[in-house]
């Protein structure tokens, strides 16, 4: 167990040194970054005074360790568009971000598991029918699309629910929230469905494959020889070991909808992490690409570590390295 | 005469075939084809059977902007889907947009094989470093999602580019953007059965007689590993096309002088507020149709052709 730990861990530092090699590359050589930060009529000593600050004379490894060094105490730079810290920035639109993550995760279990276990159980019913052909529509649906559809029939037409931005939000401490003012709350349902309706019919198949492969296991046939109630054996026995596999996929899909929010953030104008990224990318603004990059890579990576260390604790007949071949 | 005789006989023969059959036997897939079919017909003929040239600015009339489809009051004969705000008929656009659509999309999915199967080859072939240097790589990109290292390659790439090429530069770094996303799932099957075949006789006996590694892996383990590449192929295609749509619809995708589907919706999403659906609709929906039938045409592929690869 130590060793594998040590192993995996040795791993995920190794992948975030990667990625920290492409940002500090990023930053390095795209375009001059004494240039891009100064105003157009910056004097030559105030240029030059940059540059050493920035440490661009020192030679590369030593710029690259500074560079990490920084990035892990939360240090990325200055923003070449707002001329404002990226970690101010970053810290700004996080909350933004998690929740509109959140509430659209709790959306796709509330929907995604009963369907499945439905459609598991009746498989020849004429709902599960029905939940079959919108899961193959919800999987080949654009994501925009569904978010435009959403803003056409409930903004637009109806005119019931906001279609851009957060409405109110209260702020505690740093962390501001728009769970607790009615604007709030329901400039998050438009956005949350379209983040959401994706994973449900995800987790819908998935729950779906699983259950069905558990229900014709002996121990499952043994149970009803028992003569234990439909709803024990279905719910006691059955969807217990189900949820075992799922949840570590499901797992992995939250990392998945931090990346696919930056999509649902564009349609809603909702000020996250993913829209200011995408502002930065058609502003070529380096120094936020590059902790976005970082910041979602490292939320991966350790989603992606927990997982694995899931995979190995609830089933030890696993080795390791099967482990990690299931990330998709 | 002979060679048209056997092509009649190919033909009788793919008509007997099993996978004929399966194709027959389901009506969904009959439809996917068909749709399919069409659009690519319709994408490939858009300057014949488009009513309009949408990028031919002289035939333009602001007075004609802003039509509804024909159908509707206040729509006009001669804009069948209706016209967006500068008066191009949509129709038309979609048309053009579904060509750059798929263009991409196919070319995406063939730079991804390519990349993908020599990569495989490469690793399965001679394994050790280049193995597993190739798949640690492989096994990094495959932790993140599609969406991000399409966006982080296409962000790069148009950083470096000077401002003056970006436009006309932007449908090739889609292309190997999509192609970077995908090309893991090809190089990882190739890879497999590789090294299955590595170890058969006939790879043996063309080292014995010394023919060269790289006439050994391209002439005679290539063919022998090219079957589940198809399949993944038509599978990855929706995926290729939606992820072109995707970073299209996001801003960093198509520029507007060369609209693919996502760039239209791009484009109809800023006029959602001022009551012309049908600029944004159309091209939603297509897009949609689109995806739904290749992955339906993928699906029974996979299931036809290869039932292990489920």
């Amino acid at each position: 167990m130590l060793s594998f730990l040590i192993r995996r861990l040795g791993q995920s530092l190794l992948v975030m040194l990667a990625v920290a090699l492409l940002a500090f590359s990023m930053f390095r050589y795209v375009g001059d970054p004494v240039t891009s930060m100064l105003s157009q009529n910056a004097s030559v000593e105030e240029r030059e005074q940059l540059r050493d600050s920035l440490g661009l004379s020192e030679p590369l490894y030593v710029q690259f360790s500074t560079f990490v060094v920084q990035a892990a105490q939360g240090d990325f730079g200055i923003s070449y568009r707002n001329q404002r810290p990226v970690s101010e920035l970053i810290a700004e639109r996080m909350p933004a971000t998690l929740e509109l993550v959140a509430v659209a995760f709790v959306i796709s279990l509330l929907v995604g598991v009963p369907m499945g276990v439905y459609s598991a159980l009746k498989p020849h019913s004429w709902l599960s029918h029905v939940f079959q052909t919108l899961s193959l529509i919800g999987i080949s649906l654009p994501t925009f699309v569904t978010g435009i559809l959403l803003i056409l029939t409930f903004s637009v037409t109806l005119n019931w629910l906001p279609s851009f931005g957060r409405g109110e939000v209260v702020n505690i401490g740093w962390w501001s929230t728009g769970l607790f003012t009615a604007s709030g709350l329901k400039s998050l349902i438009l956005p949350g469905i379209m983040l959401g309706l994706f994973q449900v019919t995800l987790i819908m198949r998935l729950v779906r494959a699983e259950m069905m492969e558990v229900l014709r296991t002996d121990y499952i046939r043994f149970a009803r020889a028992r003569g234990l109630s439909n709803r024990a054996v279905n719910f006691g026995h059955a969807l217990k070991n189900t949820l075992m596999p799922v949840i570590t996929i499901i797992g992995l899909q939250l990392g998945a909808m931090i990346a696919f929010a930056i999509i649902t953030e564009t349609v809603f104008q909702w000020p996250g992490m993913g829209f200011l990224f995408i502002q930065a990318v058609s502003f070529v603004d380096i120094p936020v690409m590059s902790a976005y990059l970082l910041l979602v890579s490292l939320i991966f990576v350790v989603i992606n570590m927990i997982v694995d260390m899931m995979y190995f604790m609830l089933d030890p007949r696993l080795c390791a390295d099967r482990g990690t071949a299931n990330s998709h | 005469m002979q060679r048209l005789m056997n092509m009649r006989d190919d033909w009788h023969r793919l008509l007997d075939s099993d996978l004929f059959y399966s194709f027959k036997g389901s009506r969904i897939t009959v439809i996917a084809t068909l749709v399919t079919v069409v659009m690519i017909l319709a994408a490939l003929f858009a300057p014949w059977i488009a009513p309009h040239n949408p990028f031919d600015v002289a035939t333009l009339d602001l007075m004609d902007s802003e039509l509804p489809p024909m159908w509707l009051e206040g729509g006009d004969a001669r804009f069948l889907l209706g016209t967006d705000s500068q008066g191009r008929d949509v129709l038309s656009s979609m048309l053009y947009g579904l060509r750059v659509s798929l263009v991409v999309g196919f070319a995406g999915v063939f730079v991804a094989m390519i990349i993908g199967v020599s990569l495989g080859l490469l690793s399965g072939f001679l394994g050790g470093v280049v193995d597993a240097f190739i798949m640690r790589v492989a096994d990094m990109i495959l932790s993140f999602p599609a969406i991000l290292v399409a966006l982080l390659i296409n962000g790069i790439a148009l950083s470096f580019l000077p401002q003056e090429v970006m436009h006309e530069s932007a449908l090739y770094v889609l292309v190997l953007a999509i192609a970077m996303t995908s090309w893991v799932q090809y190089a990882r099957t190739v890879r497999g059965s590789t090294m299955v075949e590595k170890s058969k006789e006939y790879v043996q006996a063309a080292k014995v007689i010394g023919l060269h590694p790289l006439l050994i892996m391209i002439r005679h383990v290539l063919p022998n590993v090219l079957g589940p590449v198809l399949v993944i192929a038509t599978i990855n295609l929706g995926l290729a096309i939606l992820t072109e749509a995707m970073l299209s619809f996001l801003g960093v995708g198509m520029p507007p002088t060369e609209p693919s589907l996502g760039t239209l919706i791009r484009i109809g999403n800023e006029f959602l507020f001022s009551g012309i659906w049908w600029v944004v609709i159309f091209p939603s929906l297509t897009l949609a149709l689109l995806v739904l039938a290749v992955n339906l045409l993928g699906d029974w592929l996979r299931d036809a052709l290869n039932p292990k690869l489920r």
